[in-house]
């Protein structure tokens, strides 16, 4: 997408061209500037960073970064990591069939199926919440990283079936009819015309479940104790502290923050095409 | 819940048998086979989401708070009458309502600007998009944090740091957040989704006939008469995809109103409020019946959404 070309329409455009080019660049800035002021920010001492005005050239440390590790902030993030790649290859083992089932050889009233697994993205997560947490309560499940896993899956499910459908309908299915009469054929056709419509489906489904799980709040709040805490989770609980913390605050966003920036960064095109369900390619 | 969609021709001849399959015991196997694979994904989502919610449709029509245990029992409309006379829900159904439209539409508005912006060639227009899209990639959580500590704070904050930078000593060092505590996290929510609105509309953008256009061009159309007449009809699903997803997202909003006002200040919204009665007041009974009428609500604007996205997927299935 970022590498299609866009012809600049009239000519008169070329004489604001230099204008508005200016202006995206005035409008980018203004965007990221609180993320990079947040970066600044993690470096400087708590004294510094409570300064008004602030000093942007104040001495940088790492006391910020050192002060929020001290809190003991691993299990969470290493329990955020579980729940996020565990449920996320759940989400891509149930979504790859159903979007076969929707897509390659369609069963009946297949539309209906489809949108009633958006449908359940409306459901708003809090009314069913209760009731899991009763359920998680009488069996002994709450605090428990599988219960995470197990919601993060049905949040994100609807969103890969929608978006590996989408990418599935593009296989050209006469030739993997065709193919499928003798099957040396058909491994090769699965190889050369398959994959390289499926696998970038299968990466931004990925991404995107994978940023969603993460970033969830809601559900891992109620949820979960000291035991199965994610790292949102860890981020609420630790500015009630008394006196400065704003660097370590900034810190700890910087890194709760940096899987999903890199991932995010990295996968740009993906998570284009994760966001609108696989409608934009 | 289901919206009916007209399946396009193609796939109703894929679903039919293929001949040579006649007699129904072939085609029930055969319509078995197709099914399989779909089963795991659907009894998963029907026993993960449907099933609570019926729960919470039982529930909803009892008397049950955690704190008073013996007095358990059914209360027939009792909680939704309680629900629906008392101000404090009313209130927060109209916060959720300006808190989404108000999130909503400035992201529509900004990411349509900044899409156009982008939509030009310009030096460093990879990096300008790059610096666009960061504030999604920021953790809710963490951007919300951001927001109250470093940006509003009174004392410490940016914003009233820049002011002290522009007018000296005596300059205004505002509370922004308990004077303005709806549009603090309305702002906050906007900085973070106006990148998404821009990444889906800035894809739409480029897959514009350019040939077209440029036929226009010569035949002495305006820019302005461009945008009206091509590119905005041809937005428009974009549009509605993206305005039908940010609602999605931003009617559950959870994280900000938690995490910068706490729900304080009349920024409750319903999300927030039936968190509060289900996890602080274990009123379980009252929390039920709140989430039936957010999803009953819920509904009602989601098939009229839906029934407008699905256009655009038939467009796209029917290529």
């Amino acid at each position: 997408m970022s590498g299609q070309v866009t012809i600049v329409t009239g000519k008169k455009s070329r004489g604001g061209g230099f204008f508005l080019g200016g202006l995206a660049w005035i409008v980018g800035i203004l965007f990221v500037l609180p993320v990079v002021w947040m970066l600044l920010t993690s470096f400087h001492t708590e004294e510094d960073a409570a300064k008004n005005p602030p000093d942007l050239g104040a001495p940088l440390t790492l006391a910020g970064y050192k002060s929020f590790f001290d809190t003991g902030p691993w299990p969470s993030i290493a329990n955020s990591l579980t729940a996020s790649i565990l449920s996320t290859v759940l989400v891509i083992l149930l979504a790859f069939p159903a979007a076969y089932a929707l897509s390659i050889r369609p069963v009946k009233k297949w539309t209906d199926v489809l949108f009633f697994f958006l449908s359940t993205k409306m459901l708003p997560v809090v009314a069913g919440l209760l009731p899991i947490y009763l359920f998680a309560q009488s069996v002994g499940f709450l605090d428990n990283i599988w219960l995470l896993i197990i919601l993060y899956t049905s949040m994100n499910l609807p969103i890969a079936v929608w978006m590996l459908r989408s990418f599935l309908s593009e296989v050209p299915v006469e030739i993997l009819e065709a193919a499928s009469v003798d099957g040396a054929n058909l491994i090769r056709t699965l190889r050369s015309v398959v994959a390289p419509i499926v696998t970038p489906g299968i990466a931004s489904a990925a991404l995107i479940c994978f940023i969603f799980s993460w970033n969830e709040l809601l559900f891992a709040r109620v949820l979960t104790g000291t035991v199965a805490q994610t790292a949102p989770v860890f981020l609420t609980g630790f500015v009630t502290s008394q006196g400065l913390f704003l660097a370590k605050v900034c810190a700890a966003s910087i890194v709760v923050s940096l899987p999903v920036l890199i991932a995010g960064f990295a996968a740009q095109d993906k998570l284009v095409q994760g966001l609108s369900l696989g409608a934009v390619k | 819940m289901s919206v009916e969609a007209k399946p396009d021709t193609k796939a109703s001849r894929r679903a039919t048998p293929p001949p040579g399959s006649e007699g129904t015991l072939m085609r029930r196997t055969g319509d078995w086979a197709r099914r399989g694979p779909l089963l795991p994904a659907l009894v998963f989502m029907i026993i993960v989401t449907q099933l609570p919610f019926v729960v919470t449709i039982v529930v909803s029509f009892m008397d049950w708070n955690a704190y008073y245990p013996d007095e358990r029992g059914f209360a027939g409309i009792d909680n939704f009458r309680r629900v629906l006379t008392d101000a404090n829900t009313r209130h927060a159904i109209w916060v959720t309502v300006v808190l989404t439209a108000g999130v909503v539409l400035l992201s529509l508005v900004f990411g349509l600007l900044i899409a156009l912006l982008l939509d030009r060639k310009f030096r460093g227009r990879g990096a300008v998009r790059t610096m666009m899209i960061t504030p999604f990639l920021v953790v809710p959580v963490a951007a919300a944090l951001l927001w109250k500590h470093a940006l509003y704070n009174p004392t410490y904050g940016l914003f009233n740091g820049v002011l002290k930078w522009l007018f000296g000593d005596n300059a205004p060092q505002p509370d922004w957040i308990s004077n303005q505590p709806l549009w603090s996290i309305i702002f906050a929510l906007v900085w973070q989704w106006t990148p998404f609105m821009m990444l889906i509309l800035l894809a739409g953008l480029q897959s514009r006939p350019l040939d077209v256009i440029e036929a226009a061009g010569i035949d002495g159309a305006n820019q302005w008469e461009i945008f009206r007449y091509m590119t905005l009809p041809h937005l428009r699903q974009y549009l509605e995809l993206s305005a039908l997803l940010g609602s999605i997202y931003v009617v559950q909003n959870f994280d900000a109103v938690f995490t910068i006002t706490s729900g304080g200040l009349g920024t409750a919204n319903l999300p927030y409020t039936i968190y509060q009665t289900f996890y602080t007041a274990h009123d379980y009974g009252r929390a039920s019946a709140a989430g039936v009428i957010v999803v009953i609500g819920t509904i009602a604007i989601a098939t009229l959404a839906l029934r407008s996205v699905s256009t655009l997927f038939r467009e796209e299935t029917g290529r």
